[in-house]
């Protein structure tokens, strides 16, 4: 305890400790260091018995600068950045931040590149809510869901590494399009992973959707309404699952979403087992893209033609001097990318992905920031626990499905 | 001054509708609207869009730190009408010495955040913010790493 060299101070002291007859509030700390935190997130909960009163969270154990060092990179090199911030979802947010660029250069990309990152963004999208799925039951009690969840995930992570050579830190979408050509035999591998993934979506369902004990964690947990939702900023699954059919893929699409078959899975009860529920039936959803995404593959290059942009190919290099500088040019230099500002919207595993990328007409980015949907979902933590037990709170932050990389960039 | 080019967007023109003063200048590019607006009405055209215009959503706040130009910063918020599906870009000019801004916490909720962290990172002073401390940095961190000014990499330990 503290210094008690002031009597007064002392005599105060030894009041509050006296055992109080009635309600007593305690505060305590979960995390940084939590398990079901997936990270290191904070919370100060003022505890009144076994129900919440006040939560406040705090951020920013994670924070690296990421937005800082966009300034100092040239625009490609910056790509890498991205991976970083959204650890689960790396695809993601290659693909928001290529478009934004793209969209200030004007570029147009070529179908195959798009397929391309439709598809793999799909996969991206399943890894995700794999990842959430394992660790959230893990975290309420269900051990099983977690291996088999992990098991599907190294499978899409075996794709990853044979398309870029990393397993998460991809970095496969490049300005202009991808980074290297698809790899020989990618179709069967994935046609192998997407074949069975369905009746392993069942498997998992037949663990958890009827359930009594997922179902009493669950069902009538983490309750908030949808005008709280859209204050604090919330998106994706989590407005989903109060009934707002909003999804960036169908209202403002990008690379040619709007050319796929898909529904958006919506509920309407807004707690913690229709998030659930949401996210099984995107996982269904994304399937069926990325099974679109690779039948229709179209034939033709899988960079864009630009040639202040784009890396020409090795032939071309040995053989023309013009494509050996316009190389050594964009490897030395970078690109120019015409003075201006975007705001680029996609729609992550997590919810909205937003680029504000500006533009000072240099080879580097002047200004990007990142709006990231883990840093609007999680705002509405305090919301969604206050009044609850505490033991919901692991089943309500869990189904936020934030990732503090995401939150604190 | 509302430009004439934008007078089509229907947003652009409910906005000079509801206060012409409060519109300093704007553009349309990429697709995408961008209404400048003067920093003390800032409060007043979000709750504007937010109740009459159907902007339910405040996406992000953020700014731009335009050293060594004065005014030196750009606050800037990007809100969304989910019912219109419609975007819109506010900015907001501020100077370099003692820069601050009617915090939109009244309007939006979630603007708390966003408006901490342009506070922590820029250094701009959010008024009537309820809870404005840092929330990226340490709360005994000197200066603001998002600023031109300040340096990229450096000996402070």
């Amino acid at each position: 305890m503290g210094d008690r060299a002031n009597p007064e101070q002392a005599a105060a002291l030894a009041e509050e400790e006296k055992p109080q007859t009635g309600l007593r509030r305690m505060v305590l700390n979960m995390g940084p260091q939590h398990p079901s935190t997936h990270g290191v997130l904070r919370l100060v909960l003022e505890l009144d018995g076994e129900i919440i009163r006040k939560c406040e969270p705090e951020l920013g154990y994670l924070h690296t600068g990421i937005e800082k060092e966009f300034e100092v990179k040239n625009y490609q090199q910056a790509v890498t950045l991205t991976d970083r911030v959204d650890y689960l979802a790396p695809l993601s947010n290659n693909l928001g931040y290529c478009l934004s660029v793209e969209k200030l250069l004007g570029l147009e990309i070529p179908p195959k590149a798009q397929w391309m990152r439709v598809m793999l963004t799909e996969l991206t999208r399943l890894n995700s809510h794999l990842v959430w799925l394992g660790t959230h039951a893990l975290d309420i009690g269900a051990m099983t869901v977690f291996l088999y969840c992990f098991r599907e995930r190294e499978d899409i992570l075996r794709v990853f590494e044979m398309f870029s050579g990393q397993r998460m830190m991809t970095s496969y979408f490049r300005i202009g399009g991808l980074a290297l050509e698809p790899p020989r035999g990618w179709h069967e591998r994935v046609k192998k992973f997407i074949d069975t993934f369905p009746s392993r979506v069942d498997e998992y369902e037949n663990l958890l959707t009827s359930n009594p004990i997922w179902m009493a964690r669950t069902q009538g947990v983490g309750r908030i309404s949808l005008e709280d939702m859209l204050d604090l900023g919330v998106t994706g699954p989590m407005l989903r699952a109060a009934g707002l059919k909003i999804d960036a893929r169908k209202d403002e699409p990008y690379s040619s979403y709007e050319k796929f078959d898909f529904e958006v899975p919506v509920r309407t009860e807004s707690d913690v087992f229709a998030r659930y529920l949401v996210r099984i039936e995107e996982m269904r959803q994304s399937a069926k893209i990325v099974r679109q995404a690779m039948d229709g593959m179209p034939e033709g290059p899988w960079k864009a033609a630009d040639q202040h942009v784009v890396l020409p190919d090795r032939e071309k290099m040995k053989t023309q001097m013009e494509a050996l500088i316009y190389h050594f040019k964009i490897v030395t230099e970078g690109f120019r990318v015409p003075a201006g500002e975007v705001y680029l919207v996609i729609e992550s595993p997590r919810g909205e992905l937003g680029f504000y990328a500006v533009s000072d007409g240099t080879a580097r980015p002047y200004r990007v920031h990142m709006r990231t949907p883990s840093f609007g979902n999680l705002q509405a933590t305090a919301a969604m626990v206050e009044g609850a037990p505490i033991a919901d709170v692991i089943a309500s932050i869990g189904s936020m499905d934030f990732v503090l990389g995401d939150t604190d960039r | 001054m509302l430009p004439d080019s934008l007078r089509q967007h229907a947003t652009a023109a409910s906005v000079e509708a509801f206060d012409g003063e409060a519109v300093t200048g704007g553009n349309y590019d990429h697709n995408e609207l961008t209404l400048e607006i003067a920093a003390v009405k800032i409060s007043s055209i979000c709750g504007f869009l937010k109740f009459d215009q159907g902007f339910a959503r405040l996406s992000t706040v953020t700014a731009v730190d335009r050293y060594p130009a004065e005014p030196r910063f750009e606050v800037v918020y990007h809100l969304h009408s989910v019912e219109h599906n419609r975007r819109v870009r506010l900015k907001c000019r501020l100077s370099g010495t003692e820069p601050a801004i009617d915090s939109v916490t009244s309007v939006w909720r979630g603007a708390n955040w966003y408006e901490r962290e342009v506070f922590d990172l820029f250094g701009i002073q959010f008024r009537n913010h309820p809870n404005l401390k840092r929330i990226m940095m340490p709360d005994d961190w000197e200066g603001h790493p998002l600023r031109k000014d300040y340096p990229v990499t450096g000996s402070r330990v």
